[in-house]
């Protein structure tokens, strides 16, 4: 455990052992989404009360669980920074938070698109997508906060505290919500909230929901490779790692 | 500047018998209430300008929406809460500012006494001077908005309780934005996603209140939040200060 | 009396330029150490690390012997930091000002001490007009007052001679000669050339470079 802490303190071990993982996850994600988008979209049987609609499923759940997995990923590696001062946390953590952003946004997106032909409306104030909402502009704030600073360390510091106090404060925000919406609408069909889904239904949901975590997995890796070479641009290492590519 | 004779230090018996048992704890906390009071006394309108703002923006509303009393009682606890929210957040960015701007914060940052209790008292000057007399003005508005009988009582006791955790919640995003010279939106920004479960059943308290289902549910809720955010926002407060004062 | 203030290996890598590496210090009693550089060269930021403000370095620092993070709470106790800012509060009066220091060094209430501070720094006549109303000046001597007002070993003072009067200068010379005679210490930048004598040492920074440390 210790090694691998002190291991990641090295960007240029984080290099080379990204460049190894980081096609693994491309295949992965490439093959379960494509698996996943096939099954779910054409073999899947349809809703008996949604019809084909219901299909949306695959996309919507796959980008919500992910927006918040990337939020506490987020303040995880924030934790990471602030407690070991490793810097490649902190570079993974400002790269995810775009992504995590736009991850809620599909998730909102596709939401508003189910909700046509399901409330006949493009947006209810369903609890789900109000949480959703509400993360979204927890993470505008990080990505706000992050760049209103000159010096990028305290800008690093300040994002890690704020990512940790958000992470504390999503579970208090859903339950509220959650009790919140049953206050004021009690008897809403929401549109992911049954239990019993048969298994040709959610079969295809967790291969997509697999694939999105291997996308984003790969997606960071990448990301990140790329933050490790600007920050690092005056180091040694880079300087000849970027002179015997050329 | 004389500098003739030097009252320096260690073994100078002046300082040691001046020194207050136990650290001094009490006294630095007391003297930073004292002091963050006497200097909001002495600017009064930062005091006022929250409270005509929250006047104001009630205000707005009938005469944005509908001045038919029976339309406004049912909105009335959601405005009154979301308006005193907004009134709250106006005089947050000048917590720790002033602080900033003059040295102190940096002083006050390298007392040998603990900052979170110290960040406390900072926090608590803020919500005796704006959260509550927020809470106890809130009523006359709630007849302006006529606010059902019952739930007055409800809505100050809400107010006062949802505001200290506003208070501390607010304070984070304070000081994480005091180093930079345009954090007032920022602020706004960080700060009001976090403020969603205190509105919610801060509001909550005043509409159970009128629907007769007994509100001390949703106090006690409010009271948990309260408790919770005094447990974690100073140590927040204080890691987020040691930030900003690098920035 | 014996106080140390010792750093090992000092470095600070402020967003990817270091300030300083392998800086060695030691300080002892009865010094004066005065930091030089050109502007930029991390003057401010050293005395920050000195002073326990900025926990952002690499090497070590100690106090009397020991790591810093086991110091922390007996190293602030003999702490007098004063700032680029004078921490001076227009709203309130001199003496205002001085009782929230006095309170926050853990120290009685005690008017009579404050009242002989801000005399020591010729501020008499002013001890309740509000600070806003005073010079740069005269608000920088509120601020050195607290030297006289809570008795610390080690002063740490960044630019303390900004906005003083030439007479004001002499005196607090004299008076960081007199703290380090008295078995004090003091660590300050200035730009303003200071006397030499025999407690007077020089660090200096070089943009980015070595440090040169010595006479």
């Amino acid at each position: 455990m210790w090694a691998f802490i002190n291991k990641l303190r090295s960007p240029k071990w984080f290099y080379a052992i990204s460049a190894r993982l980081q096609p693994v996850f491309w295949v992965a994600a490439a093959v379960l989404l494509l698996v996943g988008s096939v099954w779910g979209l054409a073999f899947a049987p349809a809703d008996y009360q949604q019809g084909n609609s219901f299909r949306i499923i695959y996309v919507h759940v796959p980008a919500a669980f992910l927006a918040q997995s990337i939020f506490v990923s987020m303040a995880v590696a924030g934790l990471v920074y602030m407690v070991w001062k490793i810097k490649i946390a902190d570079m993974a953590a400002a790269m995810m938070a775009p992504l995590g952003a736009a991850m809620t946004f599909v998730s909102l997106f596709s939401g508003a698109v189910w909700g046509v032909p399901t409330w006949g409306t493009w947006w209810m104030w369903d609890a789900r997508l109000t949480s959703m909402l509400i993360l979204l502009f927890l993470y505008l704030g990080v990505i706000a906060l992050r760049g209103a600073f000159t010096s990028r360390d305290s800008a690093s510091r300040a994002a890690s505290v704020l990512a940790m106090v958000g992470v504390i404060n999503i579970p208090i925000i859903k339950y509220s919500v959650d009790w919140w919406y049953t206050l004021h609408q009690p008897a809403t069909f929401t549109i992911t909230g049954r239990a019993a889904m048969p298994m040709e239904m959610w079969a295809p949901l967790l291969i997509m929901v697999l694939g999105f975590y291997s996308f984003f997995i790969a997606l960071t890796l990448m990301r990140t490779r790329s933050e490790i070479l600007r920050r690092e641009s005056n180091k040694r290492w880079v300087r000849e790692l970027i002179g015997e590519e050329r | 500047m004389s500098g003739s004779e030097s009252h320096l230090s260690v073994n100078d018996d002046r300082s040691v018998s001046r020194r207050e048992p136990g650290g001094g704890l009490a006294v630095a906390l007391w003297a930073t209430l004292r002091r963050d009071l006497t200097l909001l006394m002495r600017r009064r309108s930062e005091v006022l300008n929250p409270l005509v703002f929250f006047a104001l923006v009630i205000t707005l509303f009938p005469i944005g929406i509908s001045p038919d009393p029976q339309l406004l009682a049912t909105i009335a606890p959601g405005l009154l809460w979301v308006a005193a929210l907004l009134a709250a957040l106006l005089s947050l960015d000048s917590l720790f500012r002033g602080d900033y701007d003059d040295g102190s914060l940096e002083q006050l940052l390298l007392t040998p006494q603990s900052l979170p209790m110290l960040v406390m008292a900072k926090v608590a000057v803020h919500w005796l001077l704006t959260g509550l007399p927020l809470a106890l003005m809130a009523p006359v508005l709630g007849i302006m908005l006529s606010l059902p009988a019952g739930s007055y009582l409800i809505l100050a006791l809400s107010l006062a309780l949802g505001t200290a955790s506003l208070s501390l919640i607010g304070a984070i995003g304070a000081a994480l934005t005091v180093g930079l010279s345009r954090g007032g939106v920022l602020l706004s920004l960080l700060v009001l996603p976090l403020y969603i479960p205190v509105l919610i059943f801060g509001a909550g308290a005043v509409q159970a209140a009128i629907l007769g289902d007994g509100a001390m549910a949703h106090l006690a809720i409010l009271g948990a939040l309260l408790a919770l955010a005094l447990m974690l926002a100073p140590w927040a407060i204080a890691a987020s200060l040691r930030i900003s004062i690098n920035g | 009396m014996s106080l140390s203030l010792q750093a090992r290996k000092l470095a600070c890598e402020r967003d990817d330029r270091w300030l300083f590496e392998d800086l060695d210090l030691d300080i002892q009693a009865g010094e004066i150490v005065r930091i030089e550089g050109p502007n930029g060269s991390g003057k401010t930021t050293l005395l920050k690390i000195l002073s326990g403000q900025l926990a952002d370095y690499q090497g070590e620092l100690f106090w009397n012997g020991i790591p810093m993070r086991d110091a922390r709470q007996a190293f602030l106790e003999s702490l007098l930091y004063l700032g680029h800012a004078p921490g001076v509060k227009g709203a309130l009066t001199p003496l205002e000002n001085l009782t929230w220091y006095q309170a926050l060094a853990g120290e009685r209430d005690n008017e009579a001490a404050r009242l002989a501070a801000l005399e020591s720094v010729g501020l008499v006549g002013f001890e309740d007009v509000p600070a806003g109303q005073l010079s740069a000046g005269q608000q920088r001597r509120v601020a050195l007052a607290r030297l006289e007002l809570t008795p610390r070993p080690l002063w740490v003072l960044d630019e303390p001679f900004t906005a003083i009067d030439r007479d004001g200068v002499a005196a607090l010379e004299e008076r960081l000669i007199v703290h380090a005679r008295a078995g004090g210490c003091v660590l300050v930048t200035t730009h303003h050339e200071l006397r030499n004598t025999d407690k007077l040492r020089r660090v200096h920074l070089g943009r980015g470079g070595q440090p040169h440390v010595g006479f």
